[in-house]
């Protein structure tokens, strides 16, 4: 039975847990990040299935961010020291995956123009896969690992 | 895909949407209303799955790539199941602003679906 004042709002949350990366905000950027990691998965795969040839390299790199996404949602979710470390990493190789290919996308379309996540700084996708990862460095350095 | 049927699809998921960010921000939890549009936007994915199969039956067929646009369509089915299992596992604000960002996602996947289907070339 909770000790808390009755609201007269009852629908309304009371968040009274302890502050964890995955707490509030970051539920968030689990979904968003689970969301785009789809995205880029399904992309690369069908990239990779029926026109690898057309341009390798930038195909290959768009299946790289799409496992690296993968392994970002669950570095969000799974609590410890090790997993919080992967977070930085692998956010943080997002972000200049995204810096380093949107650039090359603009000076060599040739190589890098063809559609992946990191194309023209994530234009493709809204530029979110170039907001995420700053949203989620920022998440991360405020709500640094438990501690154990 | 029919175009008038993917563009109703497409202001639920919008409307659907909005509405639930606007109240998770406000602070509620999930709600029968924005668990409603969640249901009714997976629901109208499901028809459009049978749509799309029935589609090129009656001569309807895609401009674009039809393994592209069922990889785009597998993915948009699993985004408002998944947001309404988190919704129903933590009642929280937060889960209320999950079910609209998936309800957004999958109106910009039934675009891109749009795309491929009615204007872009294989």
């Amino acid at each position: 039975m909770s000790t808390a004042p009755v609201s007269a709002a009852t629908n309304v949350e009371k968040p009274d847990a302890p502050r964890t990366r995955r707490s509030g905000l970051g539920r968030l950027l689990i979904a968003v990040y689970a969301v785009l990691a789809l995205a880029a998965t399904g992309r690369s795969f069908y990239q990779v299935a029926t026109k690898f040839d057309e341009a390798p390299l930038a195909y290959s790199l768009s299946a790289l961010a799409a496992v690296v996404y993968i392994f970002a949602t669950i570095a969000l979710i799974v609590p410890g020291r090790t997993w919080f470390v992967i977070a930085r990493l692998t956010i943080g190789f997002e972000l200049a995956g995204v810096l380093i290919v949107g650039l090359l996308s603009v000076i060599a379309p040739s190589l890098f123009g063809h559609p992946s996540v990191w194309s023209y700084f994530g234009a493709g996708y809204l530029f979110i896969p170039l907001v995420m990862p700053i949203l989620g460095l920022l998440w991360l350095a405020r709500n640094p690992d438990e501690g154990r | 895909m029919i175009e008038w049927f993917t563009a109703a699809q497409i202001v639920v998921a919008v409307v659907g949407g909005i509405v639930a960010i606007v109240m998770g921000a406000m602070g509620r939890k999930p709600s029968d209303l924005t668990m409603g549009f969640t249901g009714v936007v997976a629901l109208l994915l499901i028809v459009q799955l049978a749509v799309s199969i029935a589609s090129p039956l009656t001569g309807n067929l895609p401009t674009g790539n039809l393994f592209e646009f069922y990889i785009y369509l597998i993915s948009a089915i699993l985004v408002p199941i998944a947001a309404g299992f988190w919704a129903l596992l933590e009642r929280s604000r937060w889960s209320t602003i999950i079910l609209g960002v998936g309800m957004l996602s999958v109106a910009v996947m039934l675009y891109r679906m749009s795309q491929i289907w009615f204007v872009q070339g294989a």
